[in-house]
């Protein structure tokens, strides 16, 4: 049935701000102008900017409408493999906004923030000992920003000794984050290749080690949720080899408080405080991507940094302004400042919430319930390795039980959608065909894990049975049917015009 | 544990169904020498919300806060008033607990307003399209770098020496191992920019210049002759703006010639929070967008014909293309761009100039106040928000003492270039529509104190 409006009950239609505002609206009362010559030397903008303004009820209505047309954790599950998609503790949102943390600068005199730089010595003791790692690097803003910390270290390690090293190995299961990164910081990539079980081809890798070799970019749980149980036999032979072992902490929420990634013999490995600490991902940032050393690339660690003297805590901002030697061959500074506060507060909320004991259930629970998921499935779904085992904290399925429906992972995924679920990730990793991974996360009770499972096999049982056509255009009940990503991509329309200027170009 | 919804008896049901005889057997990979069998020594055990909330509190109160007195510190990050709609929206658990808009039909709420931000800071900057954002304004300098590299297949960056000094220090660190080459010097204690300098340097090594508007001391410069220059040399001219409501009031980077501008969103939506989050900015001109770094979205239809957002352009990035990635990035910063939309949104294009002249004015009364004390002297001439002293003493000190008095009175330039004698007296003041006659007056009465 079709509406006037466009509106489906409470399914609501929201125009874009430039659709709905005007410029001389303005939904902020703000202080006259003191009289003052001014000052710009002559530089004033003289055209109009372009920009809509609304008031105060019409921009809560506004992004009130838009929040509908978004599924949430607050919704419902979110498996989205390899992401870590938990419930975000509302304490941790308070605790972000208190003004002794939000409403700081951080070009302050130290002496007047030493509650903040104690806040983020407390946060870096919790990582240290977590992974039994003697450094970190706290300004990282992402996973992929830490990332590209821990390899320029590793460069800068190889480079102070001299040592010209070329290639870095990267098992094809990585994210693609990993070879992006190793290639920016001048490396070759070559694949290592994953043996029948899901895991790293310990035999192939040795093989391939050498003086070339400037490190190994690991994943552990790998990206097939699986935990490489070779990692201490594949950390010596890389150590051996004169290389170093980069581990993608993407999945560290498997193991937190259960295994200690300094006890694998890894040197470098970025914790995204987004996935395993529940800061929020907020469609899609900010993170923050802290990053743990060895000892031996201790020194390479980037600036600034908090450093303690007895109670007292200042902030290292220069390398000339150091007296010990224990950063002097620092990569030198990653972002502006000193990275992610606002997600060192929710990180360390959430840490101190749940403690050592509660983190170590934490892992359990997510393990759990993604074998739960594993074996509640196995049955219908095609999963590549679930006979080599256990996995982890996410499951792993591929599209091959639909051989023959002419039907794939993604008509899987947009019926889910109709089922009123986030789908799992699509097509990720690259290693299986069609891979469906699914993560649950620790914070999912077993009856949302029942539903989700039978909305999944119901799914699946139907596109086994009834005519594909159905299931190759859904979603039906979503805000949008299937969108037209191939012409977005081919004609981009990347910012809004008025309708008149549009037409007068066309 | 009130975050975790399993109970024994789920657990004990779930192994059954799993058929494991205990949860360790879910962790037979590990190797038995990494297994630990008791919780991690040293740490805290769980804790009700009440004492979390008494721990963390008790470290926020040691803080000196930006509300809580007379405050005039700025150098690339500003405290303005955010109002409190910003805050209600991006705390909406459909944006909040959101991911990254990989399923469009069901996070049109996130593309959207990706969409309108995208055409928010392209209508700021004066250019054709704006990413969805990135990290903060020194790691978009960065990519911005990088992207004229691809663009002009040409190594040489030169950087003003008015750029702020922490991302140069960005871009050094990233293009250690690089085949960028990055030119750049300290800055002299004068009012002027090197722009003219650069005009002259530039040549057919130069992949783009880059310059910061107002600059870290303050300055306002003309960006047209440098603009020609670059263009004359095929070298493209980026604009960083760490002071993004200064784009209220002054003309635009792109009115004035720039191929890139990025810059530090903060001011618009954000709060100082210590340093980050932050919310970097990108727009170029739209012949260069396949070259550009980050996610973008765009404007397409769904099935019935009805407009939609998707991300696109997709084959830049490093989920794609891999080790042939544009850029390594993953994630932007989301929801500090939703705050930058909702705040933009609000002040619209009349609250926006006025905001920005508000900051104007307060400035240039400060400064002249300022002035008037004995072996003071306000260096910058053309400015917006910010302005830089030489006083008769070196700088850091005096904020020290300034701080001991309740008054966060500037950057020293002692700290932001340590060990440059010249640049030792200098005092970076930036004045917000927040700055009361009272906070000026408290700064006036301790900056001559402390002089004295």
């Amino acid at each position: 049935m079709t509406t006037w409006t466009g509106n489906r009950g409470l399914m609501l239609e929201e125009p874009l701000l430039f659709e709905r505002g005007a410029p001389d609206r303005c939904g902020v009362d703000l202080p006259d102008v003191p009289p003052v010559a001014s000052r710009l030397g002559g530089l004033e903008r003289h055209r109009p900017i372009g920009l809509p303004g609304l008031s105060e009820p019409e921009i809560v209505r506004h992004f009130t409408r838009l929040s509908r047309q978004n599924y949430a954790i607050d919704m419902g599950i979110f498996p989205l493999g390899s992401c870590t998609m938990k419930h975000n503790p509302r304490l941790n949102e308070k605790m972000a906004r208190l003004p002794g943390f939000a409403d700081i600068h951080p070009l302050q005199p130290v002496q007047t923030v030493q509650g903040a730089l104690k806040l983020i010595d407390e946060l870096a003791t919790w990582l240290k000992r977590l992974t039994n790692m003697p450094e970190v690097a706290m300004s990282p803003k992402a996973g992929a920003h830490g990332e590209l910390c821990g390899m320029l270290a590793i460069r800068a390690a190889h480079d102070a000794r001299g040592d010209a090293r070329k290639v870095v190995l990267v098992p094809e299961s990585a994210h693609g984050t990993n070879p992006a990164t190793a290639a920016f910081c001048g490396y070759a990539v070559e694949n290592i290749p994953a043996d029948a079980r899901g895991r790293v081809d310990l035999a192939a890798m040795r093989a391939r080690l050498g003086p070339d070799v400037a490190a190994v970019m690991i994943t552990n749980p790998n990206t097939c949720g699986l935990f490489e149980p070779d990692m201490i036999a594949i950390a010596d032979a890389v150590h051996a080899a004169g290389a170093f072992v980069y581990c993608d902490g993407a999945n560290f929420n498997a193991i937190v408080g259960r295994v200690r990634p300094g006890d694998l013999g890894i040197d470098a490995m970025h914790i995204n405080l987004h996935k395993t600490f529940s800061t929020p991902h907020g469609g899609g940032g900010p993170g923050s991507g802290p990053v743990v050393f060895s000892a031996a690339l201790a020194p390479f660690a980037p600036l600034p940094f908090v450093r303690r003297t007895g109670d007292t805590y200042e902030l290292v901002e220069e390398a000339q302004a150091l007296v010990s030697s224990d950063h002097d061959l620092s990569v030198g500074r990653m972002v502006a400042f000193h990275g992610q506060m606002g997600m060192f507060v929710r990180a360390l909320s959430y840490m101190l919430s749940h403690g050592a004991d509660g983190l170590r259930q934490v892992a359990e629970d997510a393990v759990l319930n993604a074998n739960y998921i594993l074996r509640s499935l196995e049955d219908v779904f095609t999963a590549p390795f679930a006979a080599t085992g256990p996995c982890m904290h996410e499951a792993l399925f591929s599209d091959d039980f639909l051989e023959g429906t002419g039907l794939t992972t993604l008509d899987l995924a947009k019926a889910l959608i109709d089922e009123g679920f986030h789908p799992m990730t699509m097509y990720f990793p690259l290693v299986v065909h069609g891979a469906m991974l699914v993560e649950p996360t620790e914070t999912e009770s077993k009856a949302s894990l029942d539903e989700l499972i039978g909305a999944l096999r119901s799914v699946a049982q139907r596109m086994l049975a009834e005519p594909a056509e159905t299931f190759r255009s859904s979603p039906f009940l979503a805000p949008r049917r299937r969108l037209d990503e191939t012409g977005a991509a081919r004609r981009p329309v990347l910012t809004w015009r008025e309708p008149a200027l549009v037409e007068a170009a066309e | 544990m009130r975050y975790l919804p399993l109970t024994d008896s789920d657990r004990a049901s779930m192994l059954r169904t799993i058929g494991a005889p205990d949860i360790d057997a879910l962790f037979a990979d590990v190797p038995a020498a990494a297994r630990l069998d008791a919780p991690i020594a040293g740490l805290s055990h769980h804790m009700p919300e009440m004492l979390v909330e008494r721990h963390l509190g008790a470290l926020a109160a040691k803080n000196m806060t930006a509300s809580g007195g007379p405050f005039f510190v700025g150098a690339g990050a500003y405290k303005h008033h955010v109002p409190a709609t910003v805050d209600h929206v991006i705390q909406r658990g459909e944006f909040l607990t959101s991911y990254t808009p990989y399923q469009p039909e069901i996070a049109q709420g996130t593309l959207q307003y990706l969409y309108e931000f995208q055409t928010q800071v392209a209508r700021l900057t004066g250019m054709e399209v704006a990413n969805a954002s990135m990290y903060d304004g020194s790691t978009a300098m960065t990519e911005a770098v990088f992207m004229a590299r691809r663009v002009t297949r040409r190594k040489v960056a030169r950087v003003s020496s008015g750029v702020h000094p922490h991302y140069i220090n960005v871009l050094k660190t990233l293009t250690r191992f690089t085949d960028d080459e990055v030119a750049t010097r300290t800055p002299d204690f004068t009012p002027d920019d090197d722009l003219a300098q650069l005009a002259a340097a530039v040549d057919g090594d130069t992949s783009c210049v880059v310059v910061q508007n107002p600059n870290v001391f303050g300055h306002v410069a003309d960006l047209a002759p440098l603009a020609s220059a670059c263009h004359a040399a095929g070298a493209l001219l980026i604009v960083v703006v760490t002071e993004v409501v200064s784009l209220g009031l002054v003309r635009s980077p792109g009115e004035r010639g720039a191929d890139i501008v990025v810059g530090e969103g903060q001011s618009i939506g954000n709060g100082l929070n210590f340093g980050g989050p932050y919310l970097g900015l990108f727009a170029c001109r739209e012949k260069h967008v396949r070259m550009m770094p980050g996610r973008l979205c765009g404007e397409t239809v769904d099935a019935d014909g009805r407009r939609g957002f998707v991300l696109t352009l997709s084959t830049r990035e490093q989920h794609i293309r891999r080790e042939k990635a544009t850029s390594n990035i993953c994630t932007n910063s989301g929801l500090c761009a939703l705050a930058f939309t909702v705040h933009l949104g609000l002040l619209g294009e009349a609250g926006l100039r006025k905001l920005a002249a508000v900051n104007h004015a307060r400035a240039v009364q400060l400064a002249e106040r300022l002035a008037g004390i004995a072996g003071v002297e306000v260096v910058t001439r053309a400015f917006f928000n910010e302005f830089t002293l030489r006083l008769p003493v070196e700088a850091r000190p005096v904020v020290r003492k300034l701080a001991d008095r309740g008054v966060l009175g500037g950057v020293s330039l002692g700290r932001l270039y340590p060990g440059v004698r010249d640049l030792e007296r200098g005092l970076v003041v930036a004045v917000t529509e927040t700055a009361t006659d009272a906070d000026m007056d408290a700064f006036e009465d301790a900056l001559d104190e402390v002089l004295a």
